[in-house]
């Protein structure tokens, strides 16, 4: 992928790059921290369809919502040949019951036998988790585990 | 009632006033420069409310808005930004010069006021309002399009050649010979090129030097610093705003940041101030004579700078819309021309007619600037449309 940089005297960067269907995407960091994601029209490549600010939380969990699935998705390819096994993505919510305790008060292996192989977090991915790694709101877990297992996993995590 | 009573009552009704025009700026989504501009108008000689009291201060405090606008403005800009920008745009940067610069010296000429008023009013005309533009292109959510480098790398080579007009500009106001203008313009070029080469390489140490992490300190340090490059600059007869322009620039990092966040309040402050007393300082009745010059003026400066703007967009392959954006977007003149204005004024170089027709100009596009950056997608549209439809049938043929 070819991402271009281009430097915004006075005002920041912008970072962007030119999609398959020739639409521009990418974000303007502005000097004082302030991200905007923008689209170019599709009428007019020069000028944007929309440019969005975005606070660091926003940008964050856009960047999990658009890297995660992708990591599911390599992980599920990955265990095809496993019938009974599958992978999931498991929200921490901000403010809920784990937000804020490290991943080993979940006692997630313990209690459902699911695995948690990476923690996907403002658009980085954490692979193998050890127990004392701290969770936050808005991270995303991805889990293996038997269906039953994940189901159990997800109610954990929500109800405590 | 005594004398300092009087002169805080004036003072504090002229901030409140300006505070409720600024509001109404806001409202309309203007510029409120035009408007701390006719507040200038109604308080001073020959206006609504004559303020007499408030001289002495509103003098000085305008001059330390000069010095926090340029300040403030160096600081927006690295050194490293600065060569990029000049490399980048410096054929688009001579245009605008030639195009811009000349219908201010032209009618300067033409209204008889001699080679030092066609300077002046050159520099009227040239340079464009980076303030207003900067704030109109993120109003309108057009930083991350593809024509916006175009038009701020314009600014950038802009904001440069004002460290390099404003010496020489004093130094002419000043009455000095041919000998003594080629003397002065050496001098800053010299100036300009070692604070460039030291802001890019030692640029970290003068950032240490006024650093603290003590925020009233850091205040005091900055504000310290630029007002002595300031006064020491004028000694030289360098101009007090390039001397606190190349501080800004000279200071970079986070410490720029922290100055900018820490400085912007009182930049608001002093340079309404400095609009007021140009205001104050033009008598209103002198601006309908050259009215008429104001708007000849304001349309042929629209045109030329759309065409520069345009020009420079197609050289880095930008469709037509966006041309027609990067052109609208440097309409607006603003601060700076008000700047050189009160110079020339201040100075008593130039007749009273320049001043009333600088802020005419400046009326005019301070409006007009944010106006057409906002209608040029619907007229370029309606144009598009209309040489379509002309063109159809020759196509039909």
């Amino acid at each position: 992928m070819n991402v271009e940089v281009t430097p915004l005297p006075g005002i920041g960067v912008r970072k962007d790059f030119a999609t398959r269907t020739g639409r521009r995407i990418g974000v303007v960091t502005q000097r004082d921290g302030h991200i905007e994601l923008i689209v170019s029209k599709s009428d007019d490549p020069d000028a944007c369809a929309a440019s969005i600010p975005l606070t660091a939380d926003e940008a964050g969990a856009l960047a999990n919502l658009l890297g995660a699935p992708q990591l599911v998705a390599q992980l599920t390819e990955e265990h095809r040949d496993l019938p009974g096994i599958s992978t999931r993505q498991l929200p921490i919510k901000p403010s809920g019951p784990f937000d804020g305790r490290t991943l080993g008060d979940t006692a997630m292996r313990t209690r459902t036998g699911v695995s948690v192989v990476a923690v996907a977090r403002a658009g980085q991915v954490h692979p193998s988790p050890t127990p004392d790694f701290t969770l936050t709101g808005g991270d995303l877990l991805v889990a293996v585990g038997t269906g039953e297992g994940l189901e159990a996993a997800a109610k954990i995590l929500k109800y405590g | 009632m005594n004398h300092t009573a009087l002169s805080l009552i004036e003072l504090g009704a002229v901030f409140f006033v300006l505070g409720v025009l600024g509001r109404l700026a806001g409202k309309i989504g203007l510029s409120p420069i035009p408007l701390y501009l006719l507040g200038g108008l109604c308080f001073g000689e020959g206006g609504l409310i004559p303020l007499t009291d408030i001289g002495g201060f509103t003098h000085l405090a305008g001059e330390i808005g000069v010095v926090l606008l340029l300040l403030l403005l160096g600081l927006e800009y690295s050194a490293a930004e600065l060569f990029t920008g000049l490399r980048r745009s410096w054929t688009a940067g001579l245009l605008d010069i030639v195009l811009n610069a000349a219908p201010g010296a032209a009618v300067a000429l033409l209204l008889g006021w001699g080679p030092v008023g066609a300077m002046v009013m050159a520099g009227v005309t040239y340079i464009s309002s980076s303030g207003i533009v900067a704030k109109v292109l993120g109003d309108l959510g057009r930083l991350g399009n593809r024509e916006t480098p175009v038009v701020l790398s314009i600014l950038v080579f802009e904001d440069l050649a004002m460290a390099l007009y404003l010496p020489i500009l004093t130094a002419v106001l000043g009455g000095v010979s041919l000998l003594g203008g080629l003397e002065a313009v050496g001098i800053s070029l010299l100036v300009i090129t070692v604070v460039l080469v030291v802001a890019l390489k030692f640029g970290r140490y003068v950032s240490a030097a006024v650093d603290s992490p003590d925020r009233e300190v850091f205040l005091l340090k900055v504000l310290g610093a630029a007002l002595l490059v300031a006064g020491l600059a004028s000694a030289m007869q360098v101009s007090a705003a390039v001397g606190a322009f190349l501080l800004g620039i000279a200071i970079s990092g986070s410490t720029a940041e922290n100055a900018t966040r820490i400085l912007e309040p009182l930049r608001d402050l002093f340079a309404a101030v400095f609009f007021v007393v140009f205001g104050l300082n033009t008598n209103p009745a002198s601006i309908p004579p050259v009215l008429g010059w104001a708007v000849v003026l304001a349309v042929v400066t629209t045109l030329t700078k759309v065409a520069t703007g345009w020009w420079a967009a197609r050289r880095q392959g930008i469709g037509k819309m966006g041309r027609a954006r990067a052109g609208a977007a440097l309409v607006a003149r603003g601060e700076f021309s008000i700047v050189i204005a009160g110079l020339a004024v201040a100075a008593g170089a130039v007749t009273g007619e320049l001043a009333a027709l600088a802020t005419a100009y400046v009326l005019l596009m301070a409006i007009l600037g944010p106006t057409a950056a906002r209608v040029v997608e619907p007229i370029a549209r309606a144009l598009q449309r209309k040489s379509v439809t002309k063109t159809a049938p020759v196509e039909a043929n």
